[in-house]
């Protein structure tokens, strides 16, 4: 291979480096906000803090409603639970719905196949005011049954058109195999099927818990009391109308950030064979 | 061990009918080789009695049992497929146990074991099947059909992706496992020179009829029409249109140099050592022979050894 010249590394090495400061500057200002304490802090172009202090992040933490139990705990709680189950169901449903539209052809399989794709096209603003008017009639205004309702509303579509085209790619061979080899249908989807779509799985299932993680407008429509918030509703709180707690909100945003982080880590190998999935056969 | 019996089975999609009015007997321990063009309901007919397909019309039965609407899990037949159809997840010790250890089966460590002994696979057994060769593959899914003891084996086109010195081993390797364990088997190809090594008897297909069913030495030498004769033999037997009333056929080793009522034109002569394929005009028609030693040049006179008639419209044999 013939090395590039040097005046082509030069250029690509500066784009790249441009790149590289404009994706981080924004990040490492976050973590100067909240680092700062908001009393000294200053809208300086240095994007790294002057004083350090953990005060913003105990402000955060340290948070507790009027009858003096732990608000933040209540809120990161919430948050893990709508987040968990709601990629948990997704997944769950989506497996086996996933399953069934890629194997057999039922009359209105298709059109089904359309109005999944369809509740996509729909912003959450748009959904709102119908949904809190449903959940109001059915009495989930402020639970976490509620939202996770919503939210697997909109995720179990996407999971399922997900999986549905990962298991289109699974040969039918393997499932034919595997019922001459005595396997029931359930046998076969769960001992072959689904150890083949593990990387896809876990992907749908990344997707999901992110989703509802990050969800702020529905989530904000539909939570009315600060112990039942999510901690998207909670870190708006800091940003009000007449005064905003900047320090306070970096340090949250910070926090909000980590669990989804550490699961990104976690499944890492699993999302990079799920993302090549199907590049290489056999 | 199981006898397999088709009456008038029968196979439609929507209006397509892909096997029309199957009729065969097959005897316990016997290796049946169905062979015909792609398209010709081979495939279907072998998934049929798999269960993977399900029968529109007729009765078939396993061992005296019908089975129409058996499920493929309880017919108790183990197919070898095309592709292999391993299980990428499982070892090659999981793939040959995984029917066994479905049933709980005590047996199931000794009887892997044992089919890796048989087959060459012992050092392999705890491989993925994306660690294994073209060849290795097709003998662990061999033995994964092995370990099962299954009443009927099936083949759909087991050699079909492996290279041509390989495929000549695996299919002397069939032949001797058959001669070991004598089940029923029902082999799928398109190759006649695979069916005509490997069959007891021969099914050959077209457009989903039954052509013809015999030994391959009956296939051969006295096939029922046409499109067997055409088919079965390589090189394929020579029909010439212009001798007489019927179509006249010819096997190219049938035909005689030398002396004789016809006389052709050499046209090409192809050498393959031990033999020769010598390419010959006769009137307007061009026909092959196959000779051994010297090559002619130039005019010559030949005759027939044997020759087959066959009815110009519908084919039939007609002497």
């Amino acid at each position: 291979m013939r090395s590039p010249g040097l005046a082509r590394v030069v250029v690509t090495h500066a784009a790249l480096t441009a790149l590289t400061v404009a994706t981080i500057f924004p990040v490492l200002w976050v973590v100067k906000m909240a680092l700062t304490p908001s009393s000294t802090f200053s809208m300086s172009v240095n994007p790294f803090p002057t004083e350090v202090s953990l005060e913003n992040f105990s402000a955060v933490v340290g948070t507790h409603d009027a009858t003096g139990s732990w608000l933040f705990g209540r809120q990161l709680f919430n948050s893990l639970l709508v987040s968990g189950i709601t990629a948990a169901m997704g997944v769950t449903l989506a497996c086996t719905a996933g399953y069934a539209l890629s194997r057999w052809n039922f009359p209105g399989r298709d059109r089904m196949m359309a109005a999944f794709l369809l509740t996509q096209m729909f912003p959450g603003v748009v959904m709102a005011i119908p949904l809190y008017l449903l959940l109001d009639a059915l009495g989930l205004l402020d639970s976490m049954a509620g939202l996770i309702l919503v939210y697997s509303t909109t995720t179990v579509p996407f999971a399922t058109w997900n999986l549905k085209g990962y298991f289109d790619t699974i040969p039918k061979d393997l499932e034919e195999a595997a019922m001459l080899d005595g396997a029931s249908r359930w046998t076969t989807f769960t001992r072959i099927i689904l150890p083949l779509a593990r990387p896809a799985i876990a992907v749908t299932a990344l997707f999901a818990f992110m989703t509802a993680w990050n969800e702020f407008i529905l989530a904000a429509t539909l939570l009315g009391d600060e112990r039942a918030y999510t901690l998207p509703v909670v870190l708006n709180g800091y940003v009000g109308e007449f005064s905003a707690e900047w320090g306070n909100f970096a340090a949250g945003a910070i926090l909000v950030s980590l669990p989804v982080t550490a699961l990104f880590f976690i499944l890492q190998r699993q999302l990079v064979e799920g993302l090549t999935a199907g590049g290489v056969k056999g | 061990m199981a006898t397999l019996s088709f009456a008038g089975v029968e196979k439609r999609y929507g209006v397509v009918q892909v096997l029309h009015r199957v009729d065969l007997e097959v005897a316990d321990g016997e290796f049946i080789v169905l062979v015909g063009p792609s398209g010709c309901g081979k495939s279907t007919l072998l998934r049929c009695i798999a269960g993977l397909e399900e029968i529109t019309g007729g009765e078939l039965r396993i061992d005296g049992r019908r089975v129409n609407d058996v499920a493929p899990r309880d017919r108790d037949v183990a197919m070898v497929f095309q592709s292999y159809a391993l299980y990428p997840h499982m070892t090659v010790r999981e793939n040959m146990g995984f029917a066994l250890s479905l049933q709980k089966h005590p047996e199931t460590v000794p009887r892997v074991e044992a089919a890796a002994a048989m087959l060459g696979l012992s050092h392999l057994l705890d491989r993925f099947p994306r660690e294994l060769s073209g060849g290795q593959r097709q003998r662990v899914a061999m033995g994964r059909a092995i370990v099962r003891r299954p009443k009927v084996f099936l083949f759909d086109e087991p050699l079909s992706n492996l290279d041509a010195s390989l495929r000549n081993q695996v299919r002397v390797e069939l032949r001797r496992q058959h001669a070991a364990l004598r089940t029923t088997t029902v082999y799928v190809t398109h190759d006649q020179t695979e069916a005509l090594t490997l069959a007891d008897r021969i099914v050959v297909l077209n457009g989903g009829v039954v052509q013809q069913v015999g030994t391959p030495d009956e296939l051969y030498f006295e096939p029922r029409n046409r499109f067997v004769a055409g088919f079965i033999g390589s090189p394929g037997m020579n029909f010439l249109e212009r001798l007489e009333d019927h179509v006249v056929g010819v096997r190219p080793n049938d035909v005689v140099l030398g002396a004789g009522p016809h006389e052709a034109e050499v046209e090409v002569v192809e050498k393959l050592g031990f033999e020769s394929m010598i390419h010959l005009r006769l009137g307007e028609e061009a026909l092959v022979a196959r000779v051994e030693g010297a090559t002619p040049t130039g005019r010559v006179r030949l005759d027939f050894a044997r020759a087959y008639r066959f009815d110009r419209a519908t084919g039939e044999r007609r002497g």
